[in-house]
């Protein structure tokens, strides 16, 4: 089953890639939108928010991790189920936690432990599940190749 | 209250139909011969001739600019957690749109997962 292990491990490295874009992009977003403010829901509202945002560097430093979550995700959803890599990414908010805790020494909440025991367990049980489930489409005539 | 109700049925709706069709249209893509720059960028290329793709990127795209609104409105703490309900809405999607074999132990999973990201984004 060296095809299986092999696959296991890239599906992995991609997981880890999107996690680590995709959380870095949120929090350059997150911190872009707080320079903005409150968006009105009027379209000349809606018209100044859309500039400022585009003008906005740290919106567009958030725009290229996402582009690089973007590339792993495509990536690793072309091998392996939506129903797998999808709580897998989930992994990023026990993985903040934890680096807010060792290198921000935030407090956390018991209430939040449990959260990212809970994650920590359910992306296990999903990462000793098969990562394909569905067959090889026939691109190249080959459906065997899968097994 | 009901806006944000409103918009996030709209950011859950948006995500989950995005990531079906792109998962969908990456199947269909077919995985890259290898890790390294040229292959990846001729899968973009084969990625980017493929309307699933393309049906995906717009209704991704109003999740994320939905999200943003959102985010705006709300604290991230009620955000995120009550958009971890993407979690489960996405896992049915994949079983009976994508036809993928959601076994127990992944249900079980998922669960865990769209409670335990509800429990740490509320703090």
């Amino acid at each position: 089953m060296a095809s299986e292990r092999r696959l296991r491990i890239k599906t992995l490295v991609m997981v880890l890639a999107m996690v680590v874009c995709a959380n870095v992009g949120d929090l350059m977003l997150k911190h872009g939108m707080s320079q903005i403010g409150a968006v009105p829901l009027t379209l000349s509202g809606l018209q100044h928010a859309f500039l400022l945002t585009i003008t906005n560097g740290t919106i567009w430093i958030g725009i290229f991790f996402l582009s690089g979550f973007m590339l792993s995700y495509m990536t690793v959803l072309s091998w392996a189920d939506y129903s797998y890599v999808m709580p897998a990414g989930a992994f990023g908010y026990a993985l903040l936690t934890l680096l807010a805790v060792i290198f921000l020494h935030e407090t956390v909440s018991p209430r939040r432990w449990i959260g990212v025991i809970m994650i920590c367990v359910g992306v296990l049980l999903v990462g000793q599940t098969k990562p394909r489930t569905t067959a090889e489409v026939p691109r190249t005539a080959s459906p065997e190749v899968a097994a | 209250m009901t806006r944000a109700i409103l918009m996030l049925a709209v950011l859950v709706f948006c995500s989950t139909g995005g990531e079906i069709a792109i998962t969908h249209g990456m199947k269909a893509t077919g995985e890259p011969a290898r890790l390294r720059p040229k292959p990846l960028l001729e899968f973009l290329g084969r990625a980017f001739c493929n309307g699933w793709f393309w049906a995906g990127v717009p209704l991704m795209a109003l999740s994320f600019y939905s999200l943003l609104v959102l985010l705006s409105w709300e604290p991230i703490s009620f955000v995120i957690p009550a958009s971890a309900m993407s979690y489960v809405v996405g896992t049915f999607g994949a079983k009976y749109i994508l036809g993928e074999d959601v076994s127990v132990a992944r249900w079980a999973g998922v669960a865990l997962v769209c409670a335990g990201v509800a429990l740490v984004a509320a703090g």
